[in-house]
């Protein structure tokens, strides 16, 4: 055979390897071992590993992966910054619950993508990155476009490869998605040298396997801890189950929901937990913490037991450890031993997974009378919602607090909602109410701007069937907005809200609140955001008055393209109620008592 | 207060860096670190003792273990074990004092290893209390030390405690662990 006619027999075998086979037989082409590239091997892995899309970005040193790409059936999405391919990958998992998968160059490509694993890591997303990295001959050397990306990623990866031959490609990437996605998850790292993508090696899907995956060893669900809990909980007067990520991660929620129901506890949520537990359910506080109503934190602060569930007291939900719920017990189910008394200190750990957790321990919960409980949190509401803005009569002002109401409103809570970072956030998590799980994406132990644009094109591709929204900042979307191109060369259907109040909001209000007003370097000049989205053929519109809102978000749904919303509202606005740092969860700075409207009459 | 943990670890390039990683992001200084081959092919064993809280042994054998190449963590804590330290010390020695250091060694249990006209190197190994004995007797005399260089702490628990047999036997790390905490009383011998 001449070589080019070889070429095209592994052509044709890898084609017929990767598509036809796998519509055949769900594994069957995985199982005949072939002779194939490093490159080639890494897109039938991904492929044995149900991967459908990619976002990723080229460069020489994973040019022969690009150039393997053609024979495999995978899409491959071009970002325009390798922070957004990472981001979109996040996004993707975090819509679909998969591991979500972006690629990058050595040098500058991989380490554009570190905010992004970043991100991944604090929220525990399961997500796996690529980098093609110099020949293994010349690692070390400072050779072009080199550099250290394990070393770089070691702190923010739950684990990261440097394969350096063709034959060990299929095991650490098959590797990589066990670690991504078991335990609690995270984002894997494999970076491949030029030469490992080039070299040829005997590639056998089923051989790669990982051996069986390794709980941690110090995961311990116990009788007594089961019998422990199952009797704080009979005995308790005061009950919250605090519910974050851990839910969906875990797939509990309809547990959750039983022992709330079951013993009528009520349910307060972390910021990742939104959408773990139904808004609109009666026993649902809303969300905790340092943004969260006042009833939740004060119900939190006065409760005489605390039924953790798949999360980690992070200082944004605790404030103050030392008066943090001092007059409740702790029961701590989470599937990390290192997370048990890391913050708070609990009286029953329950380590293992959430769901299986629950399963044990809800045939030892009984039915419960909740009432007196609940009564009293309800009469704590009281006087604060009336105060709260989006009962206020529309005076023709526009605030964000309206603009989210009015789209949960308007999409009848439906859609997903991807935020960035800052006050239009904070405002989503307290007035878009969310009854599904993975129905609000933001990034939270990192507070990354600039998330929101490409997580929602992660979100749209993992979810195409459904209505997504971002809902970002005039400061965050600046970050990522180049992104809007990808939306473009993808033709996908994204709706664009962007809470546009001339300054870094979030920023501006801690100035305002503990920095005597001293707005340095938080107003914010921004493009007209309509035209931008023009200059992309993106339809969009300015909206300035509250009777504006219903027909602009109608015509961007109804638009069949991605479409642009530019919400022109209040600009200083803040964000209430707030524990500031350093507080206890209920010193917090609550809704001014005046009329907010009268108040800001005077900005006009 | 120390801690001493003995970690079984994949025998590959950086995963040295990836406990010692884990170690500098929780700002805990480790005081010495031993590594070497151990009796499991393919697997280093580690000693490794820092300065942390008394609560933080929990939460650093958690991390551990979320090491994908960490295979098993014992955190000794009070557990009888023995913990031995080599140390190799050259001192100047001259025909004159030469057998006031042999003295010495002798009452140390030491070894002389190396002897040249000038200078003789020691062999010690023991608690660390007694290596610091040694090393302050000779420092009685200025300028005789020439070079000290230490291995650091080895540890290894008493009695019949194997993991991976007790493993074997169906018990967690943990179970074996107390179990061999009961199991031997016997207390450390310098
Ligand atoms: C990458 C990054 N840089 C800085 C910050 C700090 N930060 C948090 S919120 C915020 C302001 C965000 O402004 P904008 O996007 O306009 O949203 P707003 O708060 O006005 O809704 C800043 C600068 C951050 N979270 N992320
Ligand atoms: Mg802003």
């Amino acid at each position: 055979m001449t070589g080019k006619a070889q070429a095209r027999a592994k052509t044709v075998e890898a084609k017929a390897i990767a598509t036809e086979e796998i519509e055949a037989s769900e594994r069957a082409h995985l199982t005949t071992p072939t002779r194939l590239t490093g490159a080639e091997i890494l897109w039938a892995t991904l492929v044995g590993e149900g991967v459908q899309e990619v976002f990723g970005y080229p460069g020489g040193a994973i040019l022969p992966v690009y150039d393997a790409l053609r024979k495999f059936p995978i899409r491959h999405v071009l970002v325009r910054h390798e922070q957004g391919a990472a981001h979109m990958a996040d996004g993707y998992a975090r819509a679909s619950g998969n591991v979500g998968v972006a690629m990058a160059t050595s040098g500058p490509g991989a380490t554009n993508l570190v905010t992004g694993i970043a991100t991944a890591m604090l929220d525990s997303v399961p997500m796996v990155c690529i980098t093609g990295n110099v020949s293994s001959k010349v690692l070390g050397t400072d050779a072009f476009q080199e550099i250290d990306i394990t070393g770089i990623t070691l702190p923010v990866t739950k684990h990261n490869f440097l394969v350096t031959k063709a034959e060990d490609v299929a095991s650490a990437l098959r590797q990589a998605f066990q670690i991504a996605r078991s335990g609690r998850p995270g984002p894997v790292l494999v970076d491949i040298t030029k030469d490992a993508q080039q070299a040829t090696a005997e590639f056998n899907f089923e051989a790669a396997k990982p051996r069986s995956y390794r709980p941690h060893p110090m995961l311990r669900v116990e009788e007594s801890g089961l019998a422990e809990a199952a009797e704080l909980i009979r005995n308790a007067k005061r009950p919250v189950i605090l519910a974050g990520h851990g839910v969906m991660e875990s797939g509990a929620m309809e547990q959750v929901r039983t022992l709330a129901e079951r013993a009528q506890i009520p349910v307060g949520l972390t910021l990742l937990g939104i959408g773990g537990f139904p808004a609109t359910h009666p026993l649902c506080l809303g969300m905790m913490g340092m943004h969260g109503e006042s009833w939740v934190n004060h119900a939190i602060q006065e409760a005489d037991l605390l039924i953790a569930c798949g999360m980690r007291f992070d200082d944004r939900v605790t404030g103050t450890l030392s008066s943090y719920a001092t007059k409740a017990k702790k029961i701590h189910i989470e599937v990390d031993p290192a997370e048990i008394n890391k913050n708070v200190k609990v009286d029953v750990a329950l380590v293992g997974d959430l769901r299986e957790v629950l399963e044990e321990l809800l045939p030892r919960v009984s039915a419960r009378d909740g009432s007196a409980w609940l009564k009293t949190i309800e009469a704590s509401k009281g006087a604060v919602a009336v105060r709260d803005i989006k009962n206020l009569p529309d005076s023709g002002h526009l605030y964000a607090a309206h603009v989210m109401h009015d789209l949960w409103r308007l999409t009848g809570g439906n859609a997903i909602i991807v935020t960035d970072v800052g006050q239009h956030q904070m405002w989503e998590a307290q007035y878009f109410h969310h009854d599904l799980p993975r129905t609000l994406i933001t990034s939270g132990g990192l507070g990354t701007m600039g998330f929101g644009l490409p997580a929602a094109i992660g979100a749209k591709f993992a979810c195409p069937d459904k209505e997504v929204w971002l809902i970002a900042g005039d400061g965050g979307f600046q970050m990522t907005q180049s992104e809007l191109a990808t939306i473009v060369q993808e033709k996908i259907k994204i709706n664009i809200a962007i809470i546009n109040n001339g300054y870094l909001g979030m920023v501006r209000q801690w100035q305002e609140f503990f920095y005597e007003r001293n707005y340095e370097a938080t107003p914010l000049v921004s493009p007209d955001f309509v035209k931008l989205a023009d200059a992309h053929g993106i339809p969009g519109r300015a909206v300035r008055k509250r009777s504006e809102v219903e027909a602009a978000v109608g015509e961007a749904r109804s638009n069949p393209g991605p479409f642009l919303l530019n919400f022109m509202v209040e600009k200083e606005d803040a964000v209430y109620p707030m524990i500031p740092a350093g507080s206890a969860l209920h010193e917090m700075i609550r809704r001014p008592e005046r009329d907010p409207l009268e108040e800001l009459a005077g900005d006009m | 207060m120390l801690h001493t943990f003995v970690s079984y670890v994949e025998d590959r390039p950086g995963v040295l860096t990836r406990v010692a990683s884990l170690f500098r992001r929780l700002n805990i200084n480790i005081i010495s670190l031993t590594v070497g081959r151990s009796e499991r092919e393919g697997l280093s064993r580690m000693t490794i003792v820092a300065e942390a809280s008394s609560e933080a042994g929990h939460r650093i054998r958690a991390s551990l273990f979320k090491l994908e190449n960490v295979v098993d963590v014992d955190d000794i804590a009070q557990a009888p074990a023995v913990t031995r330290e080599l140390a190799l010390i050259k001192v100047a020695a001259t025909p004159q004092n030469r057998a006031q250091i042999f003295d010495l060694v002798e009452v140390f249990r030491a070894r002389i290893v190396d002897l040249t006209t000038e200078s003789l190197m020691i062999e010690m190994t023991g608690v660390e209390s007694k290596i610091e004995g040694l090393i302050e007797i000779l420092r009685e005399d200025e300028s005789r030390i020439l070079e000290i260089c230490r291995s650091g702490k080895m540890t290894m628990r008493r009695g019949h405690h194997v993991s991976s047999v007790l493993k074997a036997m169906g018990k967690g790390a943990e179970e074996a662990a107390e179990e061999a905490e009961e199991s031997v009383s016997e207390s450390e011998t310098a």
